[in-house]
């Protein structure tokens, strides 16, 4: 149903409070400020939009970690609401974070907001600006007020790969995967060939298990993966909780995703790849309290600080510890591409040439739809 | 470890039906109960994450998950008293009531539970029945958790309370026909409390399952519709024990499919894998049907048979 006839709920109650503020006496309704508008023009309201709980040891507490420390700035006020679903809800939330919060910067984080639900809520509310955590968009093609952010933590997942390369002693690594997106590949990829680096001989082995949260579905995942004798799992799924858990249980490694997840698997965490957002909200933020828009199009990895390795585990090989270094210098030095020529895909097919090599920027792996050899899996 | 190839998938499938049939199996015991009182106690998803949700937290709190379980079962109770109480009104909807509670469990139970989102809470242990082999996917599969085998023979037991006792008959007496209970001179309110909350503490338990034991951490996503989808089995079982038993089983073993397939490099279709328990719900609902007769073993009160 298109609701471009009448006004929804939430328009009507953000009107009727606007109304309301503006009859009444300001004074009274700001506790005594005489200038209350000046002050809300000096305040800026951030919103954040969770698709699952804040504290999940995962994307979400990425996210979330970050808005605590926005929230101790001055003069920004930080709104968040969390367990909102990729539906019409986002809109809902979004509106009441416009119309009743005074938001003028959301990030609605999770995948699936982007497409039609912000981009909706976007051409509504021209005088908002909006920025999506995932990176589809595209100048031209999208609102001018919107915009996307995301980092290159397949750099992490790269890294998690030379841990897992070192630590395991079958040669099959495992990953507990949620949906073949293009982002979920880069990891997987990333990850394989970090372990390739260290022994070619290495395999991963891929469970998708069909979405971002399944508690049961993951742990059958983990416990199959173990069962087929892998010894090192990582995964990409909302929250690692669960693959850790059952892993420190099973008595395998696990590399973490999204955040730190090392108190969960005290003998058997090797490393992590973590976000690390605040370097990409404050950016936002100061620009955003400058006067200046903030930027639309915006990477980065390692080396800009959008993303940090866990403290290595217990079990990590000094050895390992020094080849990990070696290749987070160079990351940090913005030299080291990942999908550096030649590789395979697991189907066989020459994919990068010998001698070709795909910067991180490069658009062209953010549609990546292939599985690096040694992967075992399918993207369908 | 010795790779199994394809006798891994099937001893997969074997420990998945074990590992997450348990809360299927207490959840469609418990509405068991509950219908045949005559009442349907749709409710049972929110108790079933307000029993996960409870049962963390007190063992968290207390340090004790056999607590946590027990306390699981009486919030579980609780919300089944709930339930009894509203639907012992006039012009009550038992289905209606039970929408609205399911609502309410899960709410409370996010509610209340943002706080053990992050902790550890001890687990309830597993016993090794698989002591006698060498082969360490078999010693795996065979970590039995101790509710598992309490639903085992839980199945079997209410079999016989329902068909050789005294108790088993009024409860079946005012499930088919609450005119001749009365007649007889039982409270058919009363009845229905009571199997109504023994069906929630059940229920509580399942919960506590998910959280205490497998996958064994309390988040919000825990559960992916189990106790809708046990409420379900228990049409499917045709009110009979025993075949809920078979039910839960084959509903768990379902699940395992996908990822174990997966895990032996079969990767190609795995949304068809992981759809497998809907779809063989359909496929035997189809094939168990019949035009010239109604549902068999349905209590004559219930609202879907009435």
């Amino acid at each position: 149903m298109k609701g471009h006839h009448g006004i929804s709920r939430r328009t009507a109650l953000g009107l009727l409070a606007g109304t309301a503020a503006g009859t009444a006496l300001p004074g009274a309704l700001s506790g005594g400020s005489p200038f209350p508008s000046a002050l809300a023009a000096k305040n800026l309201t951030v919103g954040f939009i969770y698709v699952g709980p804040r504290d999940d040891f995962g994307y979400n507490q990425a996210h979330a970690e970050a808005a605590a420390i926005l929230r101790k700035m001055s003069g920004v006020k930080v709104v968040e609401e969390e367990k909102v679903a990729e539906t019409s809800d986002v809109q809902k939330t979004m509106e009441s974070m416009i119309s009743l919060d005074d938001a003028t910067l959301v990030f609605p984080t999770s995948f699936g907001y982007f497409d039609p639900h912000m981009l909706k809520v976007a051409q509504k509310y021209p005088d908002i600006e909006f920025r999506h955590c995932g990176g589809m968009f595209k100048a031209g093609v999208h609102p001018a007020n919107t915009g996307s952010y995301f980092g290159y933590i397949d750099e992490g997942q790269y890294l998690n790969g030379i841990a897992a390369g070192h630590a395991t002693k079958s040669k099959k690594l495992g990953f507990v995967a949620a949906k073949p997106i293009p982002q979920v590949l880069r990891n997987i990829n990333a990850f394989t060939l970090g372990a390739r680096s260290v022994d070619p001989t290495i395999t991963t082995q891929v469970i998708f298990t069909g979405d971002w949260s399944m508690p049961v579905k993951e742990a059958e995942a983990t416990n199959g993966l173990v069962n087929a004798g892998v010894d090192v799992i990582t995964c990409h799924v909302d929250s690692p909780k669960v693959v850790v858990e059952t892993s420190e249980r099973r008595g395998i490694y696990t590399c973490g995703y999204h955040a730190n997840q090392a108190p969960l698997a005290p003998k058997g965490y090797l490393t992590g790849a973590e976000w690390n957002w605040i370097t990409v909200y404050k950016d936002f933020v100061e620009k955003t309290k400058a006067g200046e828009k903030p930027g639309q199009f915006v990477r980065g990895g390692m080396k800009d600080g959008f993303i940090k390795t866990s403290a290595y585990g217990p079990a990590v090989s000094p050895e390992s510890k020094a080849a990990s270094e070696a290749v987070k210098a160079k990351m940090m030095a913005g030299d080291f591409p990942i999908f550096a020529g030649p590789i395979r895909t697991n189907a066989g097919k020459e994919i990068i040439a010998a001698g070709q090599s795909y910067g991180q920027t490069d658009m062209w792996l953010e549609g990546m739809d292939w599985l690096t050899e040694g992967v075992i899996g399918s993207t369908s | 470890m010795e790779d199994l190839g394809w006798w891994g998938v099937v001893l997969a499938v074997l420990a998945g039906a074990i590992r997450v049939s348990t809360p299927f199996l207490f959840v469609s015991l418990g509405e068991l109960l509950t219908e045949k009182s005559g009442r349907i106690n749709l409710g049972l998803e929110g108790t079933l994450v307000m029993g996960a949700m409870s049962g963390y937290a007190i063992s968290y709190l207390t340090g004790s998950p056999w607590l946590g379980v027990l306390v699981a079962g009486v919030a579980g109770a609780l919300f089944g008293m709930l339930h009894a109480a509203i639907c012992s009104l006039p012009r009550v909807n038992d289905i209606a009531v039970g929408i609205a509670l399911m609502l309410l469990g899960t709410g409370l139970a996010f509610f209340l539970g943002k706080a053990f989102i992050q902790p550890q809470a001890p687990i309830l242990p597993a016993i090794d029945f698989g002591w006698w082999s060498d082969v360490p996917q078999v010693r795996a599969a065979l970590q039995i958790n101790v509710l598992f085998v309490i639903g085992l023979l839980l199945a079997p037991f209410l079999l016989w309370v329902l068909t050789n006792t005294r108790w088993g008959l009024i409860v079946r007496t005012v499930g088919d026909s609450a005119d001749a209970a009365r007649a007889m001179g039982y409270s058919v309110d009363l009845v229905r409390l009571a199997a109504t909350m023994a069906g929630g503490f059940l229920a509580g338990i399942g919960g506590s399952f998910l959280s205490l034991y497998y996958p064994g951490s309390w988040n919000e996503g825990l559960s992916s519709g189990q106790g809708l989808m046990a409420v379900a089995l228990v049409i499917f079982a045709r009110w009979h024990p025993i075949r809920c038993l078979g039910a839960a089983l084959l509903f768990g073993g379902a699940g395992a499919l996908g990822p174990a397939l997966q895990s032996v490099g079969v990767s190609q279709g795995y949304y068809l894998f992981n759809a497998a328990p809907y779809v063989l719900t359909l496929v035997i609902m189809i094939a168990t049907c019949s035009p010239t007769r109604t549902l068999a073993g349905a209590p004559g009160e219930l609202s879907i048979t009435k």
